[in-house]
């Protein structure tokens, strides 16, 4: 398995109101052969306040973030936090902009060295990784388990700058939680936004618009709702109270994607970091081994079928083979229908693969 | 007689809510009636058929299709049993679908409905003949009636097809209202420079007579044969001798008339030539402002002319002309806008109309191609332009979208920009209609590159503050009241029928409707055809439109007139009136009522007689009905005919 | 709401918004497809639509003191939906921008929050969600803000008393002071240096 490394920039939130995402984050890159090097003595990229206030201000934040990469020789950085991601990104790209530059330059007194590329831990996960090699981790599957994924505004938007997955229908999310077994649901609300940082100076915004959210999750049938982003993660989670109180009564827990991954990799609670989200997940995976049972019967009985199928089929095949070996008296008919055997053979030690690796 | 009734679903359009299988069922037993169907769709290629088939198989003489109007499927069914080999007027059509299926719900109502005009249809075929058609010359010549953009396309393809055009235009001069714009949108290109060469081709086409200052005084005929008489204003100058040197018109003491070309921006002489590309290039004299007319002594044109060519004494002249074809191309004129009190009524002398607002910015304006405002001259910084002014508006009954406006005024803001480039304009506007190719693109551009500002929303006044002008107005889009000083104020004023329109179309017999617009013969289908045969429509009479859709008229009514014209001969049609010498009594009753003087007086053995000119008559019927004696009858719609339906109909 | 006169556009602010958001306001045809999908849409005073407007009309002071700049999410929905292809959220930014420089703030909370996190960042380098919240408590009056989430949070070891503060913070720091004493603002960098060395020194004693 080729390795990756990358610079890594966990945002504020990871050592606070993220831990959960940032250790789930971690073990998972590790598991799936991303190196990540940290970003020594990182500094707040500033975050909505920042750029709300000023782009340059926020740029500056951010060059010093790179500048702080650049001294350690780091070339490409990753990290988890959309938010984070925007306005590493916007620094990078306003840069064009010689007024700009200068503003900048103004508040970092020194010159500007932006050669640097941003991308997010989901980006990366789903795009160098790819589903197939996730799903080759897997050893405790999700199945059974039904899930909308919540992408939130940022992590596709606005397309020109994030260039990420389809800005109105993303899919990357919804990849790579069936790729873990889970049975992911329509969610046409995936990339609504959830107040962001409103829910402290404008209250009534996180229980109107989380709360549609939620809402639509658990009239989906949803057992989770599954976040890649910090922010929306308290919006959805930490807030269920204020949601109630506003007059939506959903109850349903809100993990990172990378939890979820870190579960089905097999990973210890402890990397897994459950405990650290304020709604319990475990009666969502009460629900998705209830199901599982369920549909693993169903399952085993139709791949017994397949299975004799196949093998009835082989044998027919086999034979056939041999007897056209035998009239043909030469060796032309041999490789054919050896190619067919082997065929037919792989079929169903690949679908043994997906089950959970009994094989 | 052996009777064939047909019962056409037309769809669900008439089986929806008519039992169609139960009114053929009662149609079986009519009298004559030996074969009676319902049919999914008589019209289609089948249903045609089917009706061939069953007056081949049961020998029938006669068939009744129950469908739609005649006005749409009579000829289709009428050559469908030609084709059978029966008479073509061997026929008969209830309507069943816009008088019944399409006005009532209760089935059970129409069906009886349906079933009682079959069986008046039924009666009067009983009672039908076979008629045949005469046919008769034409004449290969087109009068035009309009020299603007949309009469101009359609004489020069006519007569570059090879007839003969007579062209009649009221106004001095050739060109209509395209003459007097400056640019045209959405190309912005110089519009007497693409209409002039046109407008020359008109008067040097051999196959063009043009009669300027003249109108159509009398049109009788019919289709192939008009006979039309063209009042020939005097203009006290004689065109023969006028070369249109103008210096008449510079040495003409009464400098204060109206002048009409530029719509009264600024002030023009009595004898005037409307402007330097007119077409002709003659000199005329508007009476009302020549002080021989009105004070008995001046005579200086007639002095300085160096051709003689000014004659005080001249009268209208007529001139009888035989055309085949008409093309109406009057086109349109702007509503009087004096009727908003609000905007000034007038008082105001920096509120202007669009059309002055184009010669001031035309260069061959009285104004030199400059923006001044008429009160003081001065060139206007800010100029609002005000959309919808007399366009839908019910109150002032025009609540018709006139078109071309906001096209216009786009452009108008453009060319305001152009000509003062510190200049900044408004557009006041309800609604952005732009929907030709090119043009909305248009509307953005005046928007982002010429930076005029418009506001959506509606001026509810315009009055005058110090040398500027405030208009109060809304910005529905901002949610509320708005105000601009304004130096000049443009006025987007909507269109409506042409002056003398309704007159005209009773002259050629077309209808119009209720705005004074003529009427085509059919919405979708008939677009430049009227209901009077070999009248044709071109440009705005027939409705508001802009200078590409006149063109594509003018050439469309041009391809209906060539068509028609292409014939040497033309079938009269046979449903017309005739006289039964021995009933008369020469009472005069039916020439009097005839409204196409299709009816003359014939003396017989001293006894006075009516006669109808068949090839005139146009069957409408009025003679007959207005016959004390019962003695003029329309064929195919006969008096018996007529009591034959309504007995059918009070059998119950 | 007042007569706007329309004379009065304020095109020297036009073009500000323009030059900052790098958006030309003027394509912008008034479909309110910005206005239809704005989450935020409630809270508002003008809708991005009026705002949007308001701007073409060069409408200043109804702009900067709208609470609807302030307000804005930055959500992106309305840039990713302009049929103009019009960056709003980018204009609406540029608005808050310049409102701030003027000393105008439309919603007084959302700015003390902005403030909060900034110094927050400025006394450590990093934000610390603590210290934040107790800066917005400090600068509010409001003092019970999310008070009843500290039961749930606590306990699960996720918000730390103490900030982390990282070796660098002067530079974060200095980076916001400089920001803060107005640096960086687009009229004096344009100006040149010369000018910038003289007035950074004047702002600074």
């Amino acid at each position: 398995m080729s390795r990756i490394d990358v610079g890594y920039f966990p945002g504020c939130s990871g050592l606070g109101t993220s831990m959960e995402y940032e250790r789930s984050t971690r073990a998972v890159c590790r598991e799936l052969g991303i190196g990540l090097r940290e970003i020594p003595d990182w500094n707040c990229c500033g975050s909505t306040p920042a750029h709300s206030t000023d782009s340059a201000l926020s740029a500056a934040l951010a060059s010093r973030v790179f500048a702080q990469g650049e001294k350690a020789g780091i070339g490409d950085v990753i990290t988890p936090c959309p938010s984070c991601l925007k306005n590493l990104r916007v620094a990078l790209e306003h840069m064009e902009d010689p007024l700009f530059t200068a503003r900048v330059e103004a508040l970092t007194e020194r010159p500007l060295q932006m050669r640097h590329s941003i991308r997010s831990v989901l980006q990366v996960i789903i795009e160098d990784v790819g589903t197939e090699r996730i799903k080759s981790r897997v050893r405790r599957s999700l199945k059974g388990l039904k899930v909308v994924p919540y992408y939130g505004c940022l992590m596709t938007r606005p397309e020109k700058l994030m260039r990420f997955d389809d800005p109105e229908n993303p899919v990357a999310l919804d990849r790579l939680l069936e790729a873990l077994g889970a049975e992911v649901l329509a969610f046409p609300l995936k990339t609504d936004c959830c107040g962001g940082s409103f829910a402290i100076p404008a209250r009534k915004v996180t229980p109107r618009l989380a709360g549609r959210i939620l809402d639509m999750a658990g009239e989906a049938g949803a057992d989770a709702v599954v976040v890649a982003c910090p922010l929306c993660q308290m919006n959805l989670d930490l807030r269920q109270g204020q949601i109630r109180a506003g007059g939506i009564d959903r109850v349903l827990p809100v993990p990172y994607f990378t939890q979820l991954m870190a579960y089905a990799f097999g990973l210890p609670e402890q990397e897994a970091a459950f405990k650290k989200l304020v709604q319990d997940v475990q009666p969502a995976f009460a629900c998705m081994s209830r199901r599982a049972a369920d549909i693993e019967a169903e399952e085993r009985k139709a791949a017994a079928a397949e299975a004799e199928k196949v093998r009835l089929a082989a044998e027919r095949a086999a034979k056939a083979a041999e007897k056209a070996a035998e009239k043909a008296g030469t060796k032309d008919a041999a490789p054919d229908g050896a190619g067919k055997k082997s065929a037919a053979a792989k079929k169903p030690k690949d679908k043994a693969d997906a089950d959970g690796g009994e094989a | 007689m052996k009777i064939g009734v047909f019962i056409c679903h037309c769809g669900s359009n008439i089986a929806g809510t008519v039992d169609c299988a139960g009114v053929a069922q009662r149609a079986a037993v009519y009298p004559d009636v030996v074969y009676s169907t319902d049919i999914m769709y008589a019209c289609a290629e089948p249903g045609q058929d089917a009706i061939i088939a069953a007056i081949k198989e049961h020998g029938l003489t006669g068939v009744v299709v129950a469908s739609c109007t005649p006005r749409m499927h009579e000829p289709t069914f009428r050559k469908a049993v030609e084709r059978a080999g029966l008479n073509r007027y061997m026929f008969e059509m209830a309507n069943i679908r816009e008088h019944v299926s399409w006005i009532g719900k209760d089935k059970e109502a129409n069906t009886n409905k349906a079933a009682e005009l079959v069986r008046m249809a039924a009666a009067k075929l009983r009672l039908n003949r076979e008629l045949k058609p005469k046919s008769f010359p034409v004449t290969k010549r087109v009068l035009v009636i309009g020299g603007g953009v949309a009469g101009i396309q359609a004489a020069l393809d006519a007569a570059d097809a090879g007839l003969e055009v007579v062209m009649v235009e009221k106004q001095p001069t050739i060109g209509g209202k395209m003459a007097k714009l400056d640019k045209t949108f959405p190309t912005v290109d110089c519009s007497s420079c693409i209409l002039g060469p046109r407008m020359v081709d008109v008067a040097q086409h051999p196959n063009i007579t043009l009669y300027a200052y003249s109108e159509l005084e009398e049109v009788s005929g019919y289709v192939g044969n008009f006979d039309v008489k063209i009042r020939k204003k005097a203009t006290y100058v004689d065109w023969d001798k006028c070369t249109g040197c103008g210096l008449c018109t510079e040495k003409c003491p009464s400098k204060k008339s109206y002048d009409r070309f530029n719509e009264g921006v600024g002030p023009t002489t009595a004898i005037i030539i409307p402007f330097p590309q007119a077409i002709p290039k003659k000199a005329s004299i508007e009476r009302d402002y020549c002080r021989l007319f009105n004070q008995g002594k001046c005579g200086v044109c007639s002095k300085v002319c160096p051709t003689g060519a000014v004659n005080y004494a001249m009268q209208d002249e007529f001139v009888d002309v035989k055309v085949g074809g008409i093309v109406a191309a009057t086109g349109y004129d702007l509503v009087d806008w004096t009727v908003y009190g609000e905007y000034g009524a007038g008082r105001y002398p920096d509120v202007v109309t669009s059309l002055q607002y184009e010669r001031m910015l035309s260069a061959s304006g009285p104004t030199g191609g400059h923006i001044k405002r008429p009160s003081d001259g001065k060139e206007p910084k800010n100029v609002v332009f005000v959309q919808c002014v007399a366009s839908r508006d019910p109150s002032i009954g025009r609540p018709y979208c006139s078109g071309f406006c906001c096209m216009y005024t786009a452009k108008q803001a453009i060319l305001t920009k152009d000509h003062i480039p510190d200049s900044q304009s408004y557009v006041f506007y309800m609604d952005i209609r732009s929907p030709g190719k090119g043009y909305d693109e248009f509307t953005r551009r005046v928007q982002e590159e010429y930076g005029a500002k418009y506001v959506r929303g509606r001026v509810s006044m315009i009055y005058p503050k110090g040398d500027k002008l405030i208009v109060r107005g809304a910005d529905t889009l901002m949610g509320g009241q708005v105000e601009v000083e304004a130096d000049l104020v443009v006025l987007a004023v909507g269109g409506e029928a042409a002056a003398g329109s309704p007159g005209l179309a009773e002259k050629l017999r077309i209808s119009y409707d209720g705005y004074g617009f003529f009427m085509e013969g059919h919405p979708k289908l008939k677009p430049v055809e009227t209901n009077t045969a070999g009248v044709f429509l071109a440009g705005a009479c027939q409705g508001l439109k802009d200078i590409p859709s006149s063109v594509a008229q003018g050439s469309a009514a041009a391809a209906k007139a060539i068509g028609l014209l292409s014939r040497n001969m033309l079938d009269s049609d046979p449903q017309i009136a005739s006289v039964s010498v021995n009933r008369c009594v020469g009472c005069r009753k039916c020439i009097e009522v005839c409204p196409f003087k299709a009816i003359q007086e014939i003396d017989m053995r001293g006894q006075p007689k009516a006669e109808v000119i068949e090839t005139v008559c146009q069957g409408c019927g009025l003679c007959n009905a207005t016959c004390p004696q019962g003695a003029i009858q329309l064929s195919h719609f006969t008096d018996n005919q007529i009591l034959a339906e309504v007995e059918a109909l009070c059998r119950f | 709401m007042e007569t706007v006169c329309l004379n009065k556009s304020d095109d020297a602010f036009v073009k500000a918004v323009e030059a900052e958001s790098g958006q030309r306001v003027s394509r912008c045809y008034q479909c309110g497809n910005c206005t239809a999908g704005c989450p935020m849409f409630f809270t508002f005073d003008y809708s991005v639509s009026r705002i949007m407007r308001l701007i073409q009309a060069g409408q200043k002071e109804q702009v900067l003191s709208s609470s609807a700049v302030w307000l804005c999410a930055g959500c992106e929905t309305c840039t990713q939906r302009c049929p103009n292809e019009i960056d709003v959220a980018g204009v609406m930014d540029a608005c808050r921008h310049i409102a701030r420089r003027e000393k105008k703030f439309g919603a007084r909370a959302v700015s003390a929050f902005f403030k909060a996190f900034m110094d927050s960042v400025r006394f450590n380098g990093r934000s610390h969600e603590v210290g934040t919240m107790a800066l917005y408590m400090l600068y509010t009056g409001r003092v019970w803000t999310d008070v009843e989430l500290a039961p749930k949070i606590l306990p699960k070891g996720k918000m730390p008393l103490l900030p982390h503060r990282i070796a660098g913070r002067k530079e974060v720091a200095e980076i916001i002071n400089r920001f803060n004493q107005g640096l960086s603002d687009p009229d004096l960098v344009r100006a040149g240096p010369a000018t910038h060395d003289a007035s950074a020194k004047e702002a600074v004693s």
